[in-house]
């Protein structure tokens, strides 16, 4: 009895472990999604009338069969990579993407030197 | 080291200043008329009349398109309409119209009412279509090339300026 439970545990785990991995979650690509007639909202958020056919689009597009990373190339094809809130890298941004670990880097480089100025005084 | 790192502080207030001045300084409104030179080559559009379907193989004969999205309900449509009323006249080029998101008749009626500048003429009853095509609000017109190579896009109502610049480009002065 005891087994068949475990048994049994164990394959629903595995059915819907396997089932989200497979399913492309809508939800989270709408929140990568910028709404571009309400600024500063992402078509999760808003009900405007261009966030709504984005939605149905979206929808299509996954009933298509195509994947997130083809969904954002198909709209970022279209609207430019404004659209989306994580914008890929590129030539025009990648001080966006670099700059915070420079600038951390930097700034473990200044920490390190004062340790070691004050190490030598004392 | 300590005017080494005094000149790295300095740089970099230097930089995020400058950063900050020129972001601030810059127009936060985005609009998709510099993405030119995509190519539109899946238009599949709905015939006004439920005939069929608009597509590249039926459009490309053409020198020019343009593809103009409006709706009876749009009121900057009506504005635009006396210049693509204009521009139907000119040799080089064709209008395509979409009706976007709107009713037959109401959209017949405009039509009737204002004139009819559009060549070819297909609807988009869900906006899906649009999307397609990078539109976002009405009016929006794409002027694109033999080739549906997008040359040109004019987000808003259409005014003497993009007229004459339509004009320039398709070689219709």
């Amino acid at each position: 009895m005891k087994f068949k439970i475990i048994l049994t545990i164990l394959l629903v785990n595995f059915y819907s472990f396997a089932f989200s991995n497979e399913a492309i979650d809508e939800n989270k690509i709408h929140k990568n999604l910028r709404c571009l007639v309400c600024q500063g909202q992402s078509i999760s958020d808003s009900n405007s009338d261009f966030a709504l056919t984005l939605k149905m689009v979206v929808k299509d597009l996954i009933d298509q069969g195509k994947s997130e990373q083809e969904i954002y190339n198909f709209l970022s094809d279209k609207y430019g990579d404004w659209i989306l809130y994580k914008p890929k890298l590129n030539l025009a941004n990648f001080l966006l993407w670099f700059l915070p670990y420079f600038v951390l880097f930097l700034g473990g480089l200044i920490i390190l030197y004062l340790i070691r100025k004050n190490a030598k005084k004392t | 080291m300590q005017k080494t790192i005094k000149t790295i502080i300095l740089i970099f207030i230097f930089f995020l200043i400058t950063i900050f001045y020129l972001s601030l300084n810059k127009n936060s409104n985005y609009d998709t008329e510099n993405l030119v030179g995509n190519k539109l080559n899946q238009i599949k559009l709905e015939n006004f009349e439920n005939t069929g379907y608009l597509t590249n193989e039926k459009l490309k004969k053409n020198n020019y398109i343009l593809i103009n999205f409006w709706a009876s309900w749009c009121a900057p449509c009506r504005t635009e309409h006396p210049l693509l009323m204009q521009l139907s006249q000119l040799r080089n080029i064709k209008i395509l119209g979409v009706n976007f998101k709107d009713k037959k008749n109401n959209a017949l009626n405009f039509l009737n009412n204002l004139g009819n500048p559009y060549h070819y003429l297909a609807k988009d009853d869900q906006g899906k279509q649009s999307v397609n095509f990078g539109i976002y609000g009405i009016p929006e017109s794409i002027l694109v090339n033999k080739e549906f190579i997008v040359i040109k896009k004019f987000v808003g109502p259409l005014n003497l300026e993009d007229f004459n610049e339509i004009k320039k480009i398709t070689n219709s002065l």
